[in-house]
């Protein structure tokens, strides 16, 4: 098997022809690593911009045109390091950004670091004692800052990461797919064998919106980990809240310039 | 006529309330206003003060030589006795401050205890005062009662009545009490019409709604943060969406998606966030991707003075970010000149496609002019962008596609079926990355070498004032305007010999980056002529004589450069220039 990367273009692009979206009506915002790269192998509208920083922009095109469908792409290192504070301030705006995780524990673009997600003991070239650090949990991380949707996918399970996918781009509210992804290169340790071993769909009678247990269910690593959506809640969107685009996306609105003499007259 | 009231106290006591009314009435009074304030980086306590000079003739700099002290506090007549003019007079409450003073210059008025018996609360106080100082100018009530109106009319009319009775009890007190108050005002209210008062932050975000931004997100940072209040109070009046983000970082990167999605986008900070944003601004250089950024500057390093002024982020904010790019860099010296270049600002990074940073200090951002009007009709307004069926009925589209000019068509996403594609790395007409030498070349021949020269010739030459053939020159930029134009003004009788050698002319420069070319103004020739060449900076290395001599040549003869967080005052200033001379 190779790298984890394809199994999620695949799965992410037979989910949009499947919702029937078409290039122009979606924008995917990444941020640099090798998940960024990800929409130079799709024909869509792309910004393509700093490692982290993929939230923010993705925040500023909703808020000026919320018809557009914004997606995010960064990996973990990207979303969870560089990006952290980012990561935490779009969950509470709970601007309806579907952001994708490529999760690889690892960092691949430079070659075998530690990432916020890496396992507590990994030995790299940058660690050779082995992580110190706590491995982050996004899933719990998001279901504690009550993110409208969370959710975790493995690049090898196709068809049920398609799934997800859709159900996040359907969801509405900011939407977390964390995606487990082997990379054969880097990570000698979470590798295709130790992710199947482990991997697991949760339960259909599993009830995703409980909060209290969806943060159980987000606690469990190890020998055994959840796929699927882990909690959702349908809490209002920040573009629904704002009443100046509640008629019209800010880059249909106008611009009326003789509005500015009116403007100026508080000053005398 | 030319009067300087200075109201001190502590943070908390109410002294921008009082300044405010005062000058707002003289405004409305038709008289020429300059107020600039000075305060601590606290909620409560310290000393601040609020300085207000007011004149029949245009002022646009604080003075020295105070003519009431509105005395709040015990420190207010501690540092600020000695700046009385020779008629001057300090008002304060003995009883308040538990202190009397005998010399002649003192003018006791019983602020809480009048505003008790009148105003019904002793937090009226201020309003006694402010009061008393039109009584002792001996100033019409109808204009006071309006702006006090206008001031509380939020709170309910009772507030209104118990603070116009306030304000009367102090007016009246003084109007029978002061019998040494000699100031004499110039009849204005017949001849003169009401003036408009703006500060350098209202004057940012005035022509940031009149440019028809539509997008500003920022993290609040002294000075910047009023264009923000601003804005967000009147985003619903205009259409802008106003987003505090996490930290700068995230207020660039959000102005430049809202920017990429279609719209006019703006960000405002200080340099300790100016110096976060640094990486989205090489990013908008990359994506090509118009921003507007407010740079407030203040003393620094690191979080230096808080609250107060200094010129100290020139030479980072031109050198600022990693890789070659182009971008614009303004420095308005006056409310009016930081009106029309915010506006100038986000029409050449559209038109370009290009950062655009409007640097001023908490000076400027604080200090408030009259003016008779701002004229509209020099706002211009073009939309390059894209858009709608022009973009929809195009039958191939690139977004960085390689044209004579280097500019390339700057699309809406959304609005047709082609695509928007742009990257941080280095990409391939159509935004995608690529890796080859090739079109490395072509892309920074497009994105900067062809841009460069057409950015060059819209940016306006330095105001040259002043004698015409002159042997002194005084240079400068940003914020130091009004003081050099008014030193200028006071020097030019003695020093300017009508057509001989002799004079004194200044050049201030507010289209900072790229440095104007020379056709239309021959700058660098006027100071080669010159016998006499002094730069004054807010500053301790003169950054902007560095960067003429880089450009020009130009060697100054002398620097007058001020770093300790205050700004020029037009006597000090006189005297500095008058040790060169």
């Amino acid at each position: 098997m190779g790298c984890g990367n394809f199994g999620i273009l695949n799965a992410f692009k037979n989910a949009v022809v499947e919702l029937g979206i078409e290039p122009h009506q979606f924008t995917i915002v990444s941020g640099i690593g090798q998940a960024g790269k990800f929409p130079h192998y799709l024909k869509c509208n792309t910004f393509n911009g700093l490692h982290g920083r993929t939230l923010p922009v993705a925040t500023g095109i909703r808020l000026s045109n919320h018809e557009m469908l914004t997606i995010a792409v960064a990996g973990d290192g990207d979303c969870y390091g560089e990006g952290g504070n980012h990561f935490i301030h779009a969950i509470r705006r709970n601007i309806n950004v579907k952001l994708f995780v490529h999760d690889n524990q690892i960092y691949g673009l430079t070659k075998g670091q530690a990432s916020p997600t890496s396992l507590e003991g990994m030995k790299t070239k940058n660690q050779p004692f082995g992580v110190f650090s706590e491995q982050l949990n996004p899933m719990a991380l998001a279901v504690a800052l009550d993110c409208s949707f969370v959710a975790r996918g493995f690049a090898a399970d196709m068809e049920h990461l398609k799934g997800l996918v859709k159900a996040a781009i359907n969801h509405k509210g900011f939407s977390l797919v964390d995606i487990l992804q082997p990379c054969v290169t880097f990570n000698k340790i979470n590798t295709y064998e130790w992710y199947r071993k482990r991997v697991y769909h949760i339960e259909p009678e599993y009830n995703p919106e409980d909060r209290e247990g969806a943060f159980k269910k987000a606690l469990e690593w190890g020998d055994r980990i959840p796929i699927g959506v882990i909690y959702k809640n349908h809490r209002p969107i920040l573009e629904e809240r704002i009443p100046i685009i509640k008629d019209n996306p800010l880059i249909k609105q106008p611009f009326d310039i003789s509005k500015i003499e009116g403007a100026l007259k508080e000053f005398y | 006529m030319d009067y300087s009231i200075k109201i001190g106290g502590e943070a908390g006591q109410g002294i921008q309330t009082v300044g405010d009314t005062l000058a707002k009435v003289f405004a409305r009074s038709g008289f020429h206003v300059f107020t600039h304030q000075d305060y601590e980086s606290r909620v409560r306590g310290g000393h601040n003060f609020f300085q207000i000079r007011f004149s029949d003739k245009p002022v646009m700099s604080s003075r020295e030589r105070i003519d009431i002290v509105v005395a709040l506090d015990k420190e207010s007549i501690i540092s600020h006795e000695k700046e009385l003019s020779e008629n001057g007079r300090i008002i304060y409450d003995s009883t308040a401050l538990k202190q009397a003073h005998e010399k002649p210059q003192f003018f006791d008025i019983p602020f809480v205890n009048l505003a008790v018996e009148h105003g019904g609360n002793k937090i009226m106080s201020n309003t006694v005062a402010t009061g008393a100082v039109f009584g002792m100018l001996g100033m019409e009530l109808d204009i006071m009662n309006a702006i006090i109106k206008d001031t509380f009319e939020k709170k309910g009319e009772e507030i209104v009545k118990a603070n116009i009775n306030a304000a009367m009890a102090g007016y009246d007190f003084a109007v029978k009490n002061c019998m040494k108050c000699s100031f004499t005002l110039s009849a204005t209210s017949e001849s003169a019409t009401k003036k408009m008062l703006i500060n350098g932050i209202e004057a940012i975000a005035s022509g940031a709604i009149a440019s028809g931004c539509k997008f500003y997100s920022a993290y609040p940072m002294t000075p910047s943060t009023g264009i923000m209040n601003y804005i967000a109070g009147k985003g619903k009046e205009h259409g802008i969406i106003v987003e505090q983000a996490e930290d700068e970082i995230s207020a660039i990167n959000m102005a430049l998606g809202a920017s990429f999605a279609g719209v006019r986008a703006m960000t405002g900070t200080a340099g300790g966030g100016f110096a976060l944003m640094v990486e989205g601004l090489s990013l908008a250089g990359m994506t090509e991707t118009p921003v507007v950024i407010a740079l407030g500057q203040r003393p620094a390093p690191a979080t230096g003075f808080p609250t107060r002024t200094e010129q100290g982020d020139l030479l980072f904010a031109m050198h600022t970010a990693h890789g070659e790019f182009p971008k614009i860099i303004f420095a308005p010296g006056t409310p009016e000149q930081a009106f029309y270049l915010t506006n100038k600002a986000f029409g050449l990074a559209e038109k370009y496609q290009i950062p655009a940073i409007i640097i001023f200090d908490q000076y400027l951002a604080d200090t408030e002019w009259t003016f008779d009007g701002f004229d509209t009709s020099k706002i211009k307004y073009i939309d390059y962008r894209l858009r709608g069926d022009a973009f929809k009925n195009l039958k191939e589209y690139k977004r960085h596609a390689f044209t004579e000019n280097g500019v390339s068509p700057l699309a809406v996403p959304g609005d047709s079926r082609h695509v928007v594609v742009t990257d941080s790395d280095e990409h391939d007409e159509e935004g995608h990355i690529v890796e080859d030498a090739e079109t490395r070349i072509k892309m920074v021949d497009k994105r900067l070498l062809k841009k460069l020269p057409l950015i060059r010739e819209e940016i306006e030459p330095p105001v040259f004032y002043g004698d015409k053939n002159p042997e002194i020159v005084i240079t400068g930029w940003g914020s130091n305007y009004g003081a050099m134009k008014e030193a200028i003004d006071e020097l030019s009788p003695t020093l300017n010999k009508g057509g001989r050698r002799g004079g004194i002319a200044m050049l201030h420069f507010s289209e900072i980056y790229p440095l104007p070319l020379t056709g239309k103004l021959d700058y660098p020739n006027i100071l080669k002529n010159a016998r006499k060449t002094i730069c004054i900076e807010n500053n301790a290395t003169g950054q902007f004589a560095r960067t003429l001599r880089a450009e020009t040549g130009h060697v100054f003869d002398a620097a007058i450069n001020k770093f300790d967080g205050r700004p020029f005052l037009i006597e000090s200033l006189l005297k500095e220039i008058s040790c060169h001379l």
